[in-house]
């Protein structure tokens, strides 16, 4: 099992293979559908974005509400092809780590190539053990999207599967 | 002539959504657990294990065990013997709106499907209603969320296509959905009734407790056969690969038009959440 801390630097993104268990900790930043929607808007009007991508990791995941004395509450992946389009758009503005669940498209996988990024999964549907590896959660940007909002997780041990790897090989081909 | 008071009601209403994102099936828990023991590699294995370890996380630490706590959707049988001096929708409506903000649920729905606000406390549920004999209220609850919803599909076949078309619709289905609805799925399957009626059968074909056969024998069969076919696929547990894609396939049927062959397939992720209470009426 391989540990990383972000950002994540060129030489380890490229080093990851298809397959490959990680823990993940650092700083994540959550981001889905309306998020991206939003990303993008701002990248077209050349504003400022929330955050810088170099480095960085976005998470699909729209949360349950924090309950007291919790950072979050359930925090699963969610399905990453609704973002394809818009991935595509931010991986040539320079995101390179993403992590989702399930397949994605093709236009998606030949611009992950183009641009050397990877794509990472965590399992479906088992938010509440994630969210015990989440140790600090603010938010960051657009709170009027409410569970769609974009926020800063601190996680620690956060356990993903390269699903895409840098050169294009994929978790979900049945020929692997 | 009976009654069921709406503030129970309402009070029922809320715990079932509560209790439904809270604490899964003992029965998809243990069919989770058998699969487990079936599949060889070790990524199949640990994806299987984090959804058990999820289960218990979620019930003992009383949080949602998928942050898609879903649409709300409710199936009512009403007793012809009840009568209602409110609005039994309403009714309904408000103990969702206090299941999904007393429970911290999230509040996934919004107001129009192309304008996207949120509702902000996840109104307004699905409600279906039939009518049965009796004096009793019977509630069925699903937290239908939107990965396995996204993948359930509908199509109007000809007679002539058969029980092979309704088999090649349903694996088609399956294929196109890989990892989406997080597998494990439980599929529901509609077959006959007309456009509307079929999307129906699915769905209601998912509300069955787990562990029932059809009562139709072609139905039983194809639950069967399916269940085969679909494991048969090797898209495993979160399409990483495995013996585990499906674990149970559930064939509603009803009479149709002699032209038609329509077959639904709704899809229900692992996290199956639902609740299933009865309300006894009281005396007016």
């Amino acid at each position: 099992m391989r540990h990383l801390q972000t950002p994540i630097d060129e030489a380890t993104r490229l080093a990851l293979r298809v397959g490959e268990e990680v823990m993940l900790s650092g700083i994540i930043y959550t981001a889905r559908d309306q998020a991206h929607k939003r990303l993008v808007e701002s990248l077209n009007k050349q504003e400022p974005l929330p955050f810088q991508f170099a480095g960085q990791v976005v998470y699909y995941t729209g949360p349950t509400p924090a309950k007291l004395g919790h950072p979050i509450g359930s925090c699963g992946p969610t399905s990453s092809y609704r973002m394809d389009p818009y991935s595509i758009i931010l991986m040539n503005a320079g995101l390179k780590i993403m992590i989702g669940k399930g397949n994605r498209s093709e236009e998606f996988r030949r611009s992950l190539i183009q641009t050397k990024s990877v794509y990472l999964v965590a399992v479906g549907g088992i938010g509440a053990l994630l969210s015990k590896t989440v140790k600090t959660a603010k938010l960051i940007a657009y709170p009027d999207l409410q569970s769609e909002a974009v926020v800063e997780f601190e996680v620690e041990n956060f356990p993903v599967i390269v699903a895409t790897d840098s050169v294009g090989n994929d978790l979900f081909d049945r020929s692997n | 002539m009976k009654t069921i008071n709406r503030d129970s009601l309402i009070q029922t209403v809320r715990n079932m959504v509560i209790q439904a994102a809270t604490i899964l099936n003992p029965l998809v828990i243990q069919k989770l657990k058998d699969a487990e023991k079936q599949e060889t590699s070790s990524l199949a294995k640990n994806v299987l294990k984090s959804i058990c370890d999820n289960a218990a996380i979620a019930k003992n630490d009383n949080i949602p065990m998928c942050q898609d706590t879903g649409v709300a959707v409710f199936f009512l049988h009403i007793g012809n013997e009840l009568f209602f001096p409110y609005s039994l929708y309403e009714a309904i409506q408000e103990g969702t709106r206090q299941g999904y903000l007393d429970g911290y649920l999230r509040k996934s729905v919004v107001a129009h499907p192309l304008e996207r606000i949120n509702t902000k406390d996840n109104t307004p549920a699905i409600i279906h209603t039939e009518l049965a004999m009796g004096d009793t209220l019977d509630i069925c609850f699903a937290a239908k969320g939107a990965g396995s919803e996204n993948m359930s599909r509908l199509t109007m076949l000809t007679p002539a296509d058969g029980e092979k078309g309704v088999k090649d619709f349903v694996l088609e289905t399956i294929r196109l959905a890989g990892g989406k609805p997080c597998p494990p799925i439980i599929v529901g399957i509609g077959i006959g009734g007309n456009f509307e009626k079929c999307a129906y059968l699915a769905k209601t074909a998912l509300m069955r407790p787990l562990d029932d056969e059809a009562a139709n024998p072609i139905d039983r069969r194809l639950e069967n056969e399916l269940l085969e076919a679909i494991n048969a696929l090797g898209i495993g547990p979160m399409a990483f690969g495995g013996k585990t894609t499906c674990l149970q396939v559930k064939v509603n049927s009803y009479p149709c038009h002699i032209a038609s062959l329509p077959v639904a397939v709704n899809i229900q992720c692992h996290a199956a959440r639902e609740t299933h209470v009865i309300l006894k009426g009281e005396d007016l």
